[in-house]
């Protein structure tokens, strides 16, 4: 498992019905593109997140699919509309085979 | 939050000619919407032959890279900040001691990154914050000492410039430590390398301009450590000094070495009134 990976997220705690909520995500990563050689020349393994999606009560609002070109610690910020009070959660799947998660709820005054 | 936005806008209808990557001169930096910072203010007493006005690194950036500083959600520099955090309570050493045992939260040292570098009694010389660290690492935790500039240290550094910030530079220039300020102002003004360039040649003489494709800041080190889109990590003050001498092309000091602890207290107190910022943006 890759080492230091932390998610973070920012969601806004409340939002009015009908409303286009911005949520901001990153998680450290050391995102090894696969692309470089260690000193004896050896191609040193791709290592990345390959996928991240965000769910809204259980309906997909992104799923995005990354490459080996992907930077270090992606960050990814998108729009999203909220009808009623609900969780997002947020999931990032390693090339290792590991999930990370995170969920954040919104209230809707 | 916005002041930016505006602000682009009249700057933008100034622009003239050479001044092409300062897009934003006249606005106005405030963290997560409550920490103002001072990025602009009259040169302490000891710099006023040579400017009226010491301006933060920060002022020189792009739109982009100024607003990514505006949030610590958007300042990729915090991510190493919050590793720090977790180092802070970790014990370590064989005394089995963290920092949060002595000095308990965080937050309890702001205004520590301020004075620093600055002379320490016992040890009998200037110490920068990377020292006074290891010090406390190697007497009272018993653990070892962190590299100079290495990524625990840095780490460190930024979590104690980030509980800083918004507090003005106050570097002391006299008493038992201006033997060493002296000498940094000496390197600071002695041209070096085949191109024949002092730290001044740039950033006393030339800020503001451009060097090929690169905008000349006042080289304040308000803003260290700093996280830099060129490399995606932070970088110390003493591994940035290594990189400007380098470029002079000139044999350059190591980081951690006397030249570069004496630069970096002349460089600091040239910035004597700026807010902290670090861990900053650059580019």
């Amino acid at each position: 498992m890759a080492k230091g990976v932390k998610p973070r997220v920012k969601v806004p705690k409340s939002a009015s019905a009908g409303d286009v909520v911005t949520l901001k995500t990153l998680i450290s990563h050391k995102m090894e593109s696969g692309q470089r050689k260690d000193k004896d020349g050896n191609v040193i393994p791709r290592s990345i997140i390959h996928r991240f999606t965000c769910e809204f009560n259980g309906a997909m609002v992104v799923d995005v699919t990354m490459e080996s070109a992907i930077s270090t610690n992606p960050y990814f910020e998108f729009d999203a509309k909220v009808d009623a009070a609900g969780d997002f959660k947020f999931t990032w799947y390693d090339d290792d085979g590991s999930v990370y998660d995170t969920t954040k709820s919104i209230k809707v005054a | 939050m916005k002041t930016y936005g505006i602000a682009a806008i009249l700057a933008a209808s100034t622009m003239i000619g050479a001044n092409i990557a300062t897009a934003d001169e006249s606005a106005e930096l405030i963290v997560n919407g409550e920490i103002e910072i001072v990025t602009r203010t009259a040169a302490p007493a000891h710099l006023s032959d040579a400017l009226d006005e010491v301006i933060s690194g920060w002022v020189f950036r792009s739109d982009q890279t100024q607003e990514m500083q505006g949030d610590d959600f958007d300042n990729p520099g915090m991510i190493w900040v919050e590793a720090a955090e977790e180092a802070w309570s970790t014990p370590e050493g064989e005394k089995g001691k963290s920092c949060a045992d002595c000095h308990g939260d965080a937050e309890s040292m702001a205004g520590v990154k301020a004075t620093f570098p600055k002379w320490n009694d016992g040890a009998e010389k200037v110490y920068t914050l990377q020292m006074q660290m290891n010090d406390c690492r190697e007497n009272r935790m018993g653990a070892e000492a962190w590299g100079y500039d290495k990524s625990p240290a840095i780490n460190m550094e930024a979590l104690l410039s980030s509980v800083s910030r918004g507090m003005p530079v106050n570097v002391a220039i006299d008493g038992p430590g201006q033997a060493t300020w002296e000498k940094g102002k000496e390197l600071y003004y002695t041209r070096t390398g085949q191109l024949d360039l002092s730290c001044a040649s740039c950033h006393e003489e030339n800020y503001g301009n451009m060097i090929r494709a690169d905008h000349l800041s006042q080289g304040q080190i308000n803003g260290f450590p700093t996280y830099r889109l060129k490399n995606a990590k932070l970088n110390g003050v003493h591994s940035r000094f290594k990189g400007c001498v380098r470029d002079t092309r000139a044999q350059t000091y190591k980081p951690g070495s006397d030249e570069f602890i004496a630069l970096e207290m002349y460089v600091a107190s040239r910035g004597n009134g700026l807010s902290i910022e670090g861990p900053s943006v650059r580019n």
